[in-house]
């Protein structure tokens, strides 16, 4: 990703390693949406992910219920994944702050700095314009497998799962 | 990339793509001879296919040994994502389709390899494409030549076979003023001599078959892209950008995002024609590949020596070569290629078609034959072969006139280059 914001392996991997539940703010139930790919996948590496779309709730994507929003998802959250645009990344944000979420992860084209900064001040970690999807494929070996550069290098064996 | 790549070109030439296999260790990677790959379950199949998930499926698509190579040579073009194909000329199409609809149109310097030339004049305008052929020396003639259907600029870093050197940063700043994308044929000067994505370049093409292979063994091609071209800005790539019929509506940049051109290129057009690298020609390329930067230094020191004896020769009317101070591209060449211009060159030799015919002859130790790139040193008469099929006049534009003699400088003593080819100018003066 070409851009001027700098995420160390070693704290993409701990976020892999140590989260468990991420919601979803923007998941889509149509298969063909980048958000059901993520979804679905994540879902596939073990982790449980619960959709927020206010315009679906109570309908159910990959077998999980869709709330109407973060105050509305009943479990703890780590990490709060947006698919929305930078705009209403703001008081998304605002919202995973309030829930005590760990992590906020903004999607590839999705940037808020200023969301980032109240954030962070709050001792959240914040991640933005990248795809969990593909930062996930990319640290544990998948990523390659199309050709993508990973800029990982290591004469160890490959470790498949965080 | 989160972080600038902190590896040295020798480090990736030897490492990119290629951890330890996860299961047995195997330090080299193997070669996955197989055609498919076995589900885990119907739902996980569904999934392949949706390309919502990574994995193998067919090895017309994707195949571990050829994924190792396409992310090495990705790294090594400083790119985000490379797809291979059974050739060069295979992975010009996967660009070409991945970029053009039926009635678009595209510019390509006049100087290139002869088969570019070739497929770009002949057999793309049947799939309806046109290529404007320019001459690069002057970077305002592409500029000339854009149309509102251009959709892309297509250049050799280091053409071939006349030695030209092309202002890569100038030709770029033409196609971005457009919108249009800069695709650079590197082949000839391969990723430890010439960087064109550093120079603004949005992707790469090569014949892995020559230097990168290196060893004459295994024929072969990659695309590679930057990630830095913003395909959603101009409106003129809607197949990239909005939803792809042959993928059920998948918008390829919105999904995939700066390596999304790769996705299409290989979820389409790789996977609907068909050429496809074949895994042993992909392990020999990377094992080839891990030498590159040793191997590219000597051809290099070669080819300045051969070079300099040729222009010194009684029986040579002209060296056309860019790493000699004669050459005109010679300042270009000290700028895009500071390690030095590569081993392909031509020459001029008195007494023109016969003669160029009579010394490919006689060469005892170059071998006569239709490659360039190999540990071997080569020669051939252009006009005579591959250049052919083209007119009089596209052969003098493309650096491949009647007296013209190419050669590939390899890797022999520099010594016993010069003795035949010294040899091989008598005879053919008789």
């Amino acid at each position: 990703m070409q851009d001027d914001l700098q995420y160390p392996d070693a704290d993409l991997r701990r976020i892999f390693r140590d989260s468990r539940t991420v919601a979803m703010v923007g998941a889509s139930p149509k298969w063909v949406r980048p958000s059901h790919f993520v979804f679905r996948y994540l879902q596939q590496k073990g982790y449980r992910v619960i959709p927020v779309n206010p315009q679906n709730v109570g309908e159910k994507i990959l077998g999980e219920t869709v709330y109407g929003s973060l105050a509305d998802v009943p479990v703890k959250v780590d990490v709060v994944d947006i698919f929305r645009n930078s705009e209403a990344a703001g008081p998304i944000t605002d919202e995973a702050i309030a829930i005590g979420a760990k992590v906020v992860w903004m999607q590839l084209t999705v940037r808020n700095d200023a969301a980032a900064t109240r954030a962070k001040a709050a001792g959240l970690e914040v991640v933005m314009n990248r795809c969990l999807k593909i930062e996930y494929g990319r640290l544990f070996g998948e990523l390659g497998w199309c050709g993508v550069n990973t800029g990982v290098i290591s004469s160890k064996r490959l470790r498949m799962n965080r | 990339m989160s972080e600038k790549q902190s590896f040295g070109f020798e480090t990736r030439a030897i490492h990119a793509g290629a951890r330890p296999d996860p299961v047995t260790g195997s330090r080299n990677v193997p070669i996955h001879q197989t055609t498919s790959y076995v589900f885990e379950d119907s739902e996980q199949a569904a999934a392949l296919f949706n390309l919502a998930t990574f994995g193998f499926i067919y090895s017309r698509i994707t195949n571990p040994t050829v994924a190792a190579l396409e992310e090495r040579v990705a790294s090594l073009e400083e790119g985000r994502a490379a797809v291979a194909a059974a050739s060069g000329h295979a992975a010009q199409f996967l660009a070409f389709f991945t970029l053009l609809e039926p009635g678009d149109e595209f510019i390509a310097s006049r100087n290139l390899y002869g088969g570019s030339i070739t497929q770009f004049t002949h057999s793309f305008p049947r799939i309806g494409w046109k290529g404007a052929l320019v001459d690069p020396g002057n970077p305002e003639n592409f500029r000339r030549a854009l149309t509102p259907k251009t959709k892309a600029i297509f250049v050799e870093s280091l053409a071939n076979p006349g030695g030209v050197v092309v202002d890569l940063e100038a030709v770029a700043a033409v196609a971005h003023d457009s919108g249009v994308p800069l695709i650079v044929d590197n082949t000839l000067a391969s990723p430890y001599l010439c960087q064109p994505l550093e120079w603004g370049a949005d992707l790469v093409v090569h014949s892995t078959t020559k230097f990168l292979s290196g060893h004459g063994t295994s024929m072969g091609g990659v695309l590679v892209e930057s990630g830095r071209f913003d395909w959603a800005k101009s409106g003129k790539f809607p197949s990239l950008t909005g939803p792809e019929p042959a993928y059920h509506g998948l918008n390829f940049y919105e999904t995939f995002g700066d390596f999304g051109f790769t996705m299409k290129a290989r979820a389409v057009a790789l996977r609907d024609f068909g050429p496809a690298m074949a895994p042993m020609n992909a392990f020999m390329t990377i094992t080839g590949i891990e030498t590159l930067h040793l191997r590219m230094d000597r051809h290099v020191q070669n080819a300045l020596e051969v070079a300099r004896f040729l222009e010194a020769h009684p029986r040579v009317a002209w060296v056309s070569y860019a790493g000699l101070e004669s050459s005109p591209w010679h300042s270009l060449a000290k700028r895009y290629l500071p390690r030095g211009a590569g081993s392909v060159f031509t020459f001029g030799v008195k007494g023109g078609y016969e003669a160029g015919r009579k010394l490919v002859e006689a060469c005892e130790l170059f071998s006569h034959l239709a490659n360039v790139g190999d540990t071997r040193s080569l020669v051939i008469h252009p006009a005579s072969t591959t250049h052919r099929q083209l007119t009089d006049e596209q052969r003098v534009a493309a650096g491949a006139g009647p007296d013209v003699v190419r050669l590939s400088v390899g890797l022999e003593t520099a010594a016993d280059l010069i003795r035949d080819l010294d040899q091989a100018l008598e005879a053919a003066a008789r």
